[in-house]
C-alpha cells in the first residue's frame, strides 16, 4: 500500500506543478489562439466545407452543423415533437411517432449514420436510432426532414444502432437491454433463464424504404455498439457486449466481473443464405413501420405482426464471439478493414483484433468455447496488437485518411492518436471534459476525409457562461491536418450529442430542394388555387380548406363553427419561392401552430370550446405585411343556427 | 440576305428582351424574359413571383393570357421571314432595303409597345395599395438600370434581340455588298498595285 500512496501523492504533485504552468485559464487547451480563430472563419455569406450532424441525445433531435465553423445550420425533429415546426402536432406528422405502444412524444436518440455506396457516405440519408422505444429513424438529406421511423421488436435499448453495410444493404438495430422473447410477464431475477438479446437487421429496398429481414437470436447480453466490415470484411457486422455475467442488477459492479466480454462477429451474407433456405422462424410480435410520402405530405403507418429470426444453433457460421478486454463499448473498423477495435472501457489498453487471423482461426476450427451454438474463438488466435495508450476509459475510435486511429478516454478526458498496424502513441490532446464520441468526417467510412476531429464531451462545468444547473454539452473541434491535434474551438451542442457523422458539403448540398412543387402535391385536402378555398361540414367535423401566399389566408373570415366541432385546418402554401414559409395558430387552440413549406399542406386540428371570435396568424416573419396576415373564425354555441360561410376582402 | 431572314426564326428560340431584378433578399437577381410569344423566368414560378412582389405597390398581375401581342407577333415575325426569304431570291438590292427598313420600323413600334405596357405596369397602380410612395412609379426602364423601391431593375437587350439586330444589318448589308459589287472591278485593280509596292519595300 504505501509505495501505492507514494506514488499517488507524487503524481499529485506533478498534476498542480503542470496545472499551474498552464496558467491563463480563459484560454485552455487551444496553442494559439489567432491561428485558431483563422482556421474556423468562415467569412458571412460564405459555406462550410462540411455538414456534421451530431445527434440531440434526450432531445431526441438531429441537430446539423456547419464545420470548421460549428455554426448551428438546423435541427430536425426525429423521435420528440417539436412546436417549432409543427412536428408530431399536426396531423400528417402524428404518426412518425407511433408505436405498437401508441403515440410516443420522446425518444433518446444516439447514432447519426450516413448511408453509404462502396463504404464512402454518400449523403443521401442520415439514420438515427431512437434508444428508449427501440426505433430507428431515416433522414432524407434533399429535404432534411424525417421520412420513416421503423419500430424494432424483441429488443431493448436500442444502442448497437443504426450503424451500415458498405451499400446500406442493412442499418443494424442491437439490444443494449435484453429482455424476455417473446415479451412475457416473468420474474427478473429469471434473467439467465429467459431473457435473450435480438440483433436486428433492417433492409432498404429500392425505394429507400425501411423494413425488418431478419433478427439473429442471441444470448441475454447487453449490445453495446456495433460497426459493420469493409473492403475484404465486407458481409460481416461486429457487435460489443457487456454484461456476459448475465446479471440483472447492480449491474455497475455485477456486469463487470468478466476480465473478457465478447465482441460478436455476424457474418450477414452468411444469414442471407439461411434466409433463401428458409431456416429462419416466424416470430409473432408486432412493430410499426411510419413513412412520411413526400407527394401526400403526410406519414401513414403499417404494422407488422412477425419478424424472421434466426438461431445460431441451427445456422452454424452465422456469428462467433471475440473474447475482448473490459467491457468494450465501441466497436470500430479501420478504412482497410482489416483491424477491428475494441474499446475496452474499464480498461487502459486497446484491443485490436485481426480480420484475416479471425477467418483463419474458424476455418481451423480452433474454438475455446460456446455459447448457445455460438463458437468462441481464442483471444491469442485473433488479437493483432495492443495500444498500450497510456490512457484510461477509452470508449470510441475513428480514422483519417493517412493510417492513424483517434481514440477517446472518458476517464482520462483526452484524445490518443496512434497508428494503425505499429500500435505506437503519435499524439494526446486533453478534452474539457470526460470526451465519449468522437467524429472524423467520413471516419468510420472506407475513405475518411479527415482533416477535422470533433470530440463530444459529457461534462461541460466551467467552458462556458454559467446558465444554472443545467448546461448544454460541448463540443471541441481538433484540426488534425498535422502531427498534432491543434484544439480550434469549443462550441455547445443541443441535448447529449453521443455520436456525429460528417460529410463533405458539396456531396448534399446541391440535392437540396428549395420547394415543394405544388403540381406534385397529392394530399387528400390539396388545393392548389384560392378559388378552391372552401368550409366543408360533415356532421361536427369541418374542414377549412384554406390558403396562403403574401400576405393573406384564403379564407380569412368564417363563420358558422360551433362549439365541440371537430375543426380541420387544411392550409396549403401557394408559395413557389425559396424560403417562403407560412405558419399559422390559432388562439385557444390545444396544438402547436403549423409551419407550411411552400407547395406543402399540413392540417391543424382544433376542437373549440367556448363560444367567441377567434383570431389566427401567420407565425413565421414572411413579408412586408406579415402583421396584416391573420384573419378572424367565429364560434358559436352548439345549438346555434349561425350558417356557414366564408370569405376573404369582402 | 438569306441569312438575314433566317435570323429572324430564332426569335421562336430565344426571348428578345430581360428583365432582372436583383435586390439583398435576391442575391442572384429574378430574371422576367420577354419572347415574341411568351414571357418566362428563371423557374416556371418565377412570374407568380415577381407578381407577389409587384402586389405590395399595387401593380398588375402580368399575365402572359392578356397581352394580345403575344398572340400575334409570331405571326408578323413569321410573315416577315417569308417575305424575306422571298426576297433573298429576288436578288435585288432595293428589296433587301425595303424589307430592312420595314423590319427597322416594325422593331421599332415593337419597342414602342414594350414601353407601353412598361409604362401601363408601372404607373396603373391599384388605388388600394399596401404601399404607397408618392411620386413613384414603377416603370423598369426599356435599356439600361434603374432602382425601383429597394430593387435594381436592369433591362437589356437578349440573344433575340441581338438576332433581330442581327437580321436588320444583315438586310443593310446584303444592300451594300451589291452596291460594291459595281465598284468590284476598280478596287481590285488597286489592291494588286498596292500589294506589289509592300513587297517591293520589303
Ligand atoms: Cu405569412
Amino acid at each position: 500500500m504505501k509505495p501505492r500512496l507514494l506514488t499517488s501523492c507524487l503524481l499529485f504533485v506533478v498534476g498542480l506543478f503542470i496545472y499551474s504552468g498552464c496558467g491563463n485559464a480563459t484560454n485552455q487547451g487551444a496553442l494559439n489562439t489567432s491561428s485558431a480563430a483563422e482556421k474556423v472563419y468562415v467569412a458571412p455569406g460564405e459555406h462550410d466545407e462540411f455538414y456534421a450532424f451530431l445527434s440531440g441525445g434526450f432531445s431526441g433531435q438531429l441537430s446539423v452543423y456547419g464545420l470548421p465553423s460549428a455554426r448551428l445550420l438546423k435541427i430536425i425533429p426525429v423521435f420528440a415533437v417539436d412546436g417549432e415546426k409543427g412536428y408530431g402536432f399536426n396531423e400528417e406528422t402524428k404518426p412518425m411517432l407511433n408505436s405498437s405502444y401508441g403515440f410516443i412524444p420522446w425518444d433518446d436518440a444516439h447514432h447519426p449514420e450516413l448511408s453509404q455506396t462502396n463504404g464512402v457516405p454518400d449523403g443521401r440519408y442520415v439514420f438515427i436510432n431512437g434508444n428508449n422505444t427501440p426505433r430507428v429513424a431515416k433522414i432524407d438529406l434533399s429535404v432534411f426532414e424525417t421520412t420513416e421511423i421503423i419500430e424494432i421488436p424483441n429488443s431493448g435499448g436500442n444502442h448497437s444502432s443504426p450503424f451500415t453495410t458498405e451499400n446500406s444493404e442493412y442499418v443494424v438495430a442491437g439490444t443494449r437491454f435484453s429482455v424476455p422473447i417473446p415479451q412475457e410477464d416473468v420474474a427478473i431475477d429469471s434473467y439467465k433463464d429467459n431473457f435473450k438479446g435480438a440483433l436486428t437487421f433492417i433492409g432498404l429496398d429500392d425505394e429507400g424504404h425501411m423494413d425488418i429481414n431478419f433478427q439473429v437470436l442471441v444470448p441475454g447480453y447487453d449490445y453495446d455498439l456495433a460497426h459493420s466490415g469493409k473492403g475484404k470484411s465486407h458481409g460481416w457486422m461486429f457487435f460489443t457486449t457487456y454484461n456476459t455475467e448475465e446479471s440483472h442488477t447492480l449491474k455497475e459492479v455485477n456486469a463487470s466481473q468478466n476480465d473478457k466480454d465478447f465482441i460478436a462477429a455476424v457474418n450477414w451474407k452468411k444469414a442471407e443464405e439461411y434466409l433463401a433456405e428458409g431456416k429462419a422462424k416466424d416470430f409473432p410480435t408486432s412493430y410499426l413501420i411510419n413513412r412520411y410520402d413526400e407527394t401526400t405530405h403526410t406519414a401513414t403507418s403499417i404494422t407488422r405482426n412477425s419478424v424472421k429470426v434466426l438461431i445460431p444453433e441451427e445456422c452454424p457460421g452465422l456469428i462467433y464471439y471475440l473474447p475482448t478486454p473490459k467491457s468494450p463499448h465501441g466497436v470500430d473498423v479501420d478504412p482497410t478493414g482489416e483491424y477491428i477495435v475494441g474499446n475496452g472501457k474499464l480498461s487502459a489498453d486497446l484491443t485490436v483484433h485481426s480480420f484475416d487471423k479471425m477467418i483463419a482461426a474458424i476455418e481451423n476450427e480452433s474454438f475455446e468455447g460456446e455459447v448457445d451454438g455460438i463458437p468462441i474463438l481464442k483471444f491469442e488466435d485473433v488479437v493483432a496488437g495492443t495500444v498500450a495508450s497510456g490512457g484510461l476509459g477509452p470508449l470510441h475510435t475513428e480514422f483519417d485518411a493517412e493510417g492513424n486511429a483517434y481514440t477517446t478516454f472518458f476517464i482520462s478526458s483526452e484524445v490518443v492518436k496512434w497508428k494503425v498496424g505499429t500500435w505506437e502513441v503519435l499524439d494526446r490532446a486533453p478534452c474539457y471534459y470526460s470526451v465519449g464520441h468522437l467524429m472524423i468526417p467520413g471516419g468510420d467510412s472506407r475513405q475518411p476525409w479527415g482533416k477535422y476531429l470533433v470530440a463530444m464531451n459529457k461534462i461541460t462545468k466551467d467552458r462556458y457562461l454559467p446558465t444554472g444547473p443545467e448546461m448544454n454539452h460541448s463540443a471541441q473541434l481538433f484540426d488534425i491536418s498535422g502531427d498534432k491535434m491543434e484544439l480550434l474551438l469549443d462550441f455547445p451542442t443541443v441535448g447529449e450529442p453521443h455520436y456525429a457523422q460528417g460529410i463533405a458539403a458539396d456531396v448534399v448540398k446541391a440535392n437540396s430542394k428549395k420547394i415543394y412543387p405544388i403540381n406534385e402535391n397529392e394530399h387528400p385536402h390539396v388545393i392548389r388555387q384560392e378559388a378552391d378555398a372552401r368550409v366543408v361540414r360533415e356532421g361536427d367535423v369541418v374542414r377549412i380548406y384554406m390558403t396562403s401566399i403574401r400576405s393573406h389566408f384564403t379564407p380569412d373570415n368564417i363563420e358558422g363553427i360551433k362549439v365541440g366541432d371537430k375543426v380541420y385546418i387544411h392550409l396549403t402554401n401557394l408559395e413557389q419561392d425559396w424560403d417562403t414559409p407560412h405558419g399559422v395558430s390559432v388562439l385557444g387552440a390545444n396544438n402547436a401552430e403549423l409551419l407550411v413549406m411552400p407547395g406543402q399542406t399540413e392540417t391543424l386540428y382544433w376542437e373549440p370550446t367556448k363560444p367567441g371570435v377567434y383570431p389566427f396568424y401567420c407565425t413565421d416573419f414572411c413579408s412586408a405585411l406579415h402583421q396584416e396576415m391573420q384573419g378572424y373564425i367565429r364560434v358559436s354555441g352548439r345549438g346555434s343556427n349561425v350558417e356557414l360561410s366564408w370569405s376573404v376582402g369582402e | 440576305m438569306l441569312l438575314a431572314a433566317l435570323a429572324l426564326l430564332l426569335l421562336f428560340v430565344f426571348p428578345l428582351w430581360s428583365i432582372t431584378l436583383t435586390a439583398p433578399q435576391y442575391p442572384h437577381g429574378v430574371s422576367m424574359y420577354i419572347w415574341i410569344n411568351q414571357i418566362t423566368g428563371d423557374t416556371e414560378f418565377t412570374l407568380q413571383n415577381i407578381n407577389i412582389l409587384n402586389h405590395y405597390v399595387g401593380m398588375k398581375y402580368i399575365e402572359p393570357d392578356s397581352i394580345p401581342e403575344l398572340t400575334y407577333f409570331p405571326y408578323i415575325v413569321g410573315a416577315m421571314t417569308g417575305l424575306g426569304l422571298i426576297a433573298s431570291f429576288a436578288r435585288s438590292r432595293k428589296v433587301y432595303l425595303a424589307w430592312g427598313i420595314v423590319l427597322v420600323i416594325l422593331g421599332g413600334l415593337g419597342i414602342y409597345d414594350f414601353y407601353l405596357w412598361e409604362y401601363d405596369y408601372g404607373h396603373n397602380l391599384s388605388p388600394t395599395a399596401p404601399i404607397k410612395v408618392p411620386g413613384m412609379a414603377y416603370q423598369p426602364p426599356l435599356l439600361g438600370s434603374k432602382m425601383l423601391l429597394n430593387f435594381k431593375a436592369d433591362s437589356y437587350p437578349h440573344w433575340g434581340g441581338l438576332f433581330l439586330a442581327l437580321s436588320i444589318f444583315g438586310s443593310f448589308w446584303a444592300f451594300l455588298k451589291g452596291k460594291k459589287k459595281n465598284k468590284a472591278a476598280r478596287s481590285e485593280a488597286f489592291r494588286t498595285t498596292t500589294t506589289e509596292n509592300h513587297l517591293q519595300a520589303s
